[in-house]
């Protein structure tokens, strides 16, 4: 999929492009005059994990809808893999290049099973002919059991998604995430309404991912202790940029960020 | 003797403005009638003409009817029903025998051609200006010298510069140049297609520089002002129809533009509305005094509010409510309902077309220049329908329910935490824009015919103008009602009235493809999702 | 989704009962028996088949995918159409001008010689491939720009009708060339066969309850793919879909582009049948009442549609008959009830009774 698509030269690319997994370089959005981001630039590199932390409205939800394609940017450039400009792709291009997002809000599809949900994420051809003669094979299926116990569902397979409770259905999304095995996974807000159990036993699960040099993931999150867990480098959005960023130690010592979220 | 009577005549032929006519001319030209031969009679009954009296029509009249002859003492008469008039003094007299002077058919002609010219000379406007038109349409310059004669004694302004107008264009075929300039300047700010082609004709075939260049500069004028004239018409026709679609989409604009719901029975609502002005029309026919109902219209428009704002709120009640967040099902069930709702009216008041009367200060309208017309109904309704929009955008931006109404639809869980009844804001938002289709209906009895169907041929259309302006922008909707009705009446000429209205719905399909939230859309977060 | 079993039994139930069943009671039995179908039912009921396919094809896109098409009138008015230009060029020189060249209506308009978009319809095999080929090409280029620009939900359904609506008022036009108002009618044979033979009449049944098994098995291998479970993904979280990196544009293009074929070969069923195709098929009004045939029947499901257009166009039938004043009454009626009450239609409501009476006995 990824070598159909057009390998543009980035209109201002600085010296970080190269090399890295998700380059953003300041990519302004707004909607009707509000800037939701302003200038913002990110490098992310192969194999990285990174939390991202900020107030309400800081832009973190518009950030990853910028990466993945939902929402285009006014101005700045968002390049994948040093090279390839996600600002001209839509959606679903974007996916199959190898880009995983979770949802602050879960959404699965609700009238399918747990099964089907975790099928239709499969990562396999996704063109329109090949998914009508699509079939199942035992590798395939394999990959769907071991999912179903690592996100706890192996006991709802059959069970339709829109019956699972709140924290099921996270667990469900995390689970389609896995399926796609994309090398780039965004997760927004992932131990939203989750118990502190399942908060834990989802902070080992990315601790897992990130394992795997092949997996870089970038993890919106609230909750500082889950943040703390996670123990990896963390940047600060506040009004559409970049406030801080750093160990968590360090930016909490930051006065800015204090200021940012003790109010001034 | 008979050489006296042809030098007469020749003599009055001649004179581009003959003297007024004495008994005793008129009596000599009279009897010229009873020439040797039929070109005698044909000169005399010429000269008779000339005179331009009034007095001459019913002779001439008479000798083409064979029924102009004389008496024993060779006077002449006319001879009706047996009773014999002598045409000079009107007295009825009696004679011992009677012969007819013989006409053949040009003497018939001349004589009846001349006679229809002599009601130039009538002292009836209506039939000065009957005769001068026909003159005017038949282009033939029989009749030039008469109306010369005829535009000394005019008295009417506007028969004067008819009779100037029609000298002029037959001026343009005269043999001296000098004429036919003074023809292009008399003519300069005529607006008629048929000088417009004799002046082709000229052009075609004129060596005279001056007028050439005249006539040019006449033909340029000509075109621009004709150009200005069929511009104005369709600009006023797109405006009027503008606005009709404005009326049956601003109420729309209300229910899917501010609550997102598509309602498939608005249509009705209109139709309901116009059937309201036709009960009141009835009811004032039958009740009130007559001349009280030059104002029916006046109490219509707010029974038409109240009826259909109603039904609009027992229907958001009822129906609707139970399905927001479906708005494919809620389009399924409000078609539902208008398919009751044309079938209720159909049961009350019959499948046939009922007719609305325009008042009669809504009857008749301005006659411009080159045949177009600005009817009374169509300007009031352009006025009508700006001013419902000015009290809709007042009422949304200055009432308080108004206020309420933005903040439900901005956002309802927190409006409702305000203390904002929600459900009550939306039926009174729905009955609103029920009523607003409704007092819609009342302008469209105006200029249309009412039946159950009325709505039906609305539906598509105001959906269009809301998509094409863009959803919840009362702006989006005036522009667009006004641009789609524009296009619509610009491209009829060209297209026709059925493939010019394809045109424009294929024009929308295309449009809202890129852009499809619309003309004024709304941009941010909350349209996204 | 049904299981394999029970889906072949019901498949084989309504196999026997339209291609058995049916031409045995109109065959068979005695004219004077109180079991006998007239020939007229036989046409009745092969009219009903047609819409069949029709509500099939609609809830193909509107059921499982989610798209709720307005102008499906449309796909099937021009397959219907292209039909009847077939007809019409089998009528030779038997029309009421007698020219061999011409349909009587060009013949009318003063027409010298046949328009080009007119030509190969003498043949029956290009005939039929224009009845797939002309919805299929119009479904596909109107879907392509709308789904690619995400025109949806309402907006769709909106466009939907006016793409409908503009068609109709084109094909009213006579220099469109498809006999203005009164369409394309007075057909003498289909292949040779009589049209108003009660033998050609059986055949065109017949021809229908096939393709509406053929439908269904269309209709269920889409719906029972990993496709059909992406077009409910569509359907109920269209924006999730293509973050799982598939093209809700193509997906609901290829169901948009098979429910307008599906729809053009109904109507090329239903135009020989009832022997007549004019510009109001195209009307938005018919569009809409397909509509109600899925939503009555059960739209997602594969038996609702063929339930709802039987028992939705039968009740038509019989009311327009019994009480004509009564018949808006009723289907107005029914578009509020099934879309306040029976979301998942007559088979979601048998489920939920069959739900309810395995409560009580357990």
């Amino acid at each position: 999929m990824s070598d159909e698509l057009t390998i543009d030269t980035p209109r201002g690319a600085g010296v970080a492009a190269p090399g890295s997994i998700l380059y953003v370089d300041s990519v302004t959005v707004s909607f009707d005059g509000f800037r939701a981001l302003n200038e913002l630039s990110l490098v992310i590199q192969p194999g990285e994990l990174r939390t991202i932390i900020g107030p309400n409205g800081a832009g973190k939800t518009t950030m990853m809808d910028v990466i993945t394609g939902k929402t285009r940017p006014d101005t700045g450039d968002v390049l994948f893999d040093g090279h390839v400009d996600l600002t001209r792709l839509t959606e679903d291009q974007i996916a199959n290049l190898g880009i995983g997002r979770k949802f602050q809000k879960p959404t699965v599809f609700e009238q399918l099973s747990v099964f089907e949900n975790l099928e239709l994420a499969l990562k396999c051809q996704r063109d329109t002919w090949s998914t009508l003669m699509f079939r199942l094979n035992g590798e395939q299926k394999d990959r769907i059991d071991q999912v179903l116990v690592t996100v706890g569902l192996a006991d709802k397979v059959r069970m339709i998604a829109g019956a699972l409770s709140h924290g099921q259905k996270q667990w469900l999304e995390i689970g389609m995430l896995l399926m796609q095995d994309q090398r780039l996974l965004l997760l927004d807000e992932p131990v939203a309404g989750m118990t502190d159990a399942e908060t834990e036993a989802t902070a080992q699960l990315i601790l897992d991912l990130h394992k795997d040099p092949h997996h870089s993931l970038v993890v919106v999150e609230h909750d500082m202790e889950f943040v703390r867990a996670l123990g990896a480098r963390v940047t600060v959005l506040h009004e559409g940029s970049v406030l801080a960023e750093g160990s968590l130690d360090a930016v909490q010592a930051n006065q800015k960020v204090v200021e940012v979220y003790l109010g001034r | 003797m008979k050489m006296l009577k042809l030098v007469l005549a020749l003599l009055a032929l001649l004179s581009v403005v003959p003297a007024y006519a004495d008994d005793d001319d008129f009596a000599l030209r009279v009897k010229a009638l009873n020439g040797e031969s039929y070109s005698d009679k044909i000169a005399a009954a010429e000269a008779l003409a000339a005179l331009g009296d009034g007095r001459a029509a019913p002779v001439l009249e008479a000798l083409a009817d064979g029924r102009l002859g004389y008496g024993p003492d060779g006077s002449i008469l006319i001879e009706d029903n047996g009773a014999y008039t002598d045409p000079v003094s009107g007295q009825v007299v009696q004679v011992a025998a009677f012969d007819a002077i013989t006409v053949n058919n040009r003497l018939r002609g001349v004589a009846r051609g001349a006679a229809a010219r002599l009601a130039l000379f009538s002292p009836d406007v209506e039939a000065r200006r009957a005769a001068m038109e026909s003159i005017m349409a038949s282009g033939s310059d029989d009749a030039a010298d008469m109306v010369r004669t005829a535009q000394a004694k005019e008295t009417d302004p506007a028969i004067k510069a008819l009779m100037a107008a029609t000298l002029a264009n037959l001026d343009l075929t005269s043999n001296d140049p000098a004429r036919r300039l003074a023809a292009i300047n008399t003519l300069g700010d005529s607006n008629d297609p048929q000088i417009r082609s004799r002046l082709q004709d000229l052009l075609a075939s004129e060596t005279d520089p001056a007028v050439r260049q005249a006539a040019d500069k006449m033909l340029s004028g000509m075109d621009f002002r004709l150009g200005l004239i069929g511009f104005s018409a369709n600009l006023f026709q797109g405006l009027s129809l503008g606005s009709v679609l404005l009326l049956a989409a601003i109420g729309l604009a209300v229910t899917f533009g501010v609550m997102g719901v598509i309602n498939m029975a608005h249509g009705e609502m209109i139709m309901l509305g116009a059937y309201t002005a036709y009960a009141v029309q009835q009811f004032f026919r039958a009740v009130l005094p007559p001349d009280l109902i030059d104002f029916y219209l006046v109490a219509a428009l707010p029974a038409a509010f109240a009826v259909t704002a109603l039904v609009g709120i027992a229907l958001e009640r009822g129906v609707i409510r139970f399905l927001y967040g479906r708005p494919l099902e809620t389009m399924l069930a409000t078609w539902g309902i208008s398919l009751m709702l044309q079938q209720v009216v159909r049961q009350i008041f019959g499948a046939t077309n009922m007719e609305v009367a325009n008042p009669a200060w809504m009857t008749g309208g301005w006659e411009l220049a080159g045949g177009f017309t600005l009817t009374y109904n169509r300007v009031v309704i352009i006025f009508f329908c700006l001013a419902v929009l000015g009290g809709l955008a007042a009422l949304l931006r200055y009432s308080s329910f108004g206020l309420s109404m933005r903040a439900v639809t901005q956002n309802r869980p927190m409006a409702s935490a305000m203390g904002i009844p929600t459900g009550r804001v939306d039926a009174l938002t729905f009955g609103l824009g029920s009523g607003i289709a409704g007092i819609a209906g009342v302008a469209l009895s105006q200029i249309g015919n009412v039946s159950p169907n009325l709505g039906q041929g609305y539906i598509v259309d105001s959906f269009m103008v809301v998509v094409f302006g863009g959803v919840g922008s009362l702006w989006g909707t005036l522009v667009g009602a006004l641009s789609l009705g524009l296009v619509n009446k610009f491209l009829e000429p060209y297209a026709g009235a059925m493939l010019g209205k394809i045109l424009v719905l294929v024009f929308i399909i295309l449009f809202i493809q890129k852009r499809p939230r619309g003309l004024f859309a709304l941009k941010g977060r909350s349209v996204e999702s | 989704m049904l299981s394999e079993k029970t889906f072949w039994s019901g498949f084989a139930a309504l196999g026997l009962l339209f291609l058995v069943v049916v031409p045995v009671l109109n065959l068979a039995v005695p004219e004077g028996s109180a079991l006998h179908l007239p020939n007229y039912m036989i046409t009745l009921i092969g009219k009903y088949l047609c819409y069949a396919i029709l509500a099939m094809a609609m809830n193909l896109v509107w059921g499982y995918c989610g798209v709720l098409s307005l102008g499906h009138g449309a796909f099937f008015a021009l397959g219907g159409y292209a039909m009847g230009m077939y007809m019409m060029r089998a009528i030779g020189s038997r029309g009421s001008y007698g020219n061999a060249e011409l349909p009587d209506f060009m013949v009318f308009l003063n027409w010298k010689e046949l328009p080009w978009f007119w030509m190969g319809f003498d043949h029956f095999a290009f005939a039929l491939i224009m009845v797939m080929v002309v919805p299929g090409i119009l479904a596909f280029v109107f879907g392509w720009l709308a789904f690619r620009s995400r025109i949806n939900g309402v907006y769709l359904s909106i466009v939907t009708q006016a793409m409908t609506y503009a068609l109709m008022l084109a094909f009213f036009r006579n220099e469109m060339g498809f006999g203005g108002n009164n369409g394309l009618t007075d057909f003498k044979d289909i292949l040779g066969f009589d049209l108003t033979q009660a033998s050609t009449k059986m055949g065109l049944y017949l021809l229908s309850a096939v393709m509406v098994g053929a439908t269904f098995l269309v209709v269920r291998f889409v719906a029972a793919s990993k496709l059909g479970r992406v077009m409910m993904a569509v359907r109920d979280a269209e924006s999730r879909v293509r973050f799982l990196g598939y093209s809700v544009t193509s997906v609901k293009l290829f169901a948009f582009t098979v429910s307008a074929v599906l729809a053009g070969i109904a109507g090329a069923l239903y135009v020989p049948q009832v022997g007549i195709i004019n510009p109001s098929e195209f009307s938005p009004a018919n569009s809409i009442e397909i509509a109600i045939w899925v939503a009555v029947g059960g739209r997602g499901t594969l038996l609702g549609p063929l339930l709802g257009a039987f028992a939705v166009n039968g009740a038509k039938t019989w009311l327009t008959g019994a009480a004509p004043e009564l018949w808006l009454f009723a289907l107005g009626a029914l578009f509020i009830i099934v879309t306040l009450a029976l979301p998942k239609g007559l088979v979601g409501l048998w489920s939920t009774l069959r739900a309810k009476a395995k409560e009580k006995t357990q």
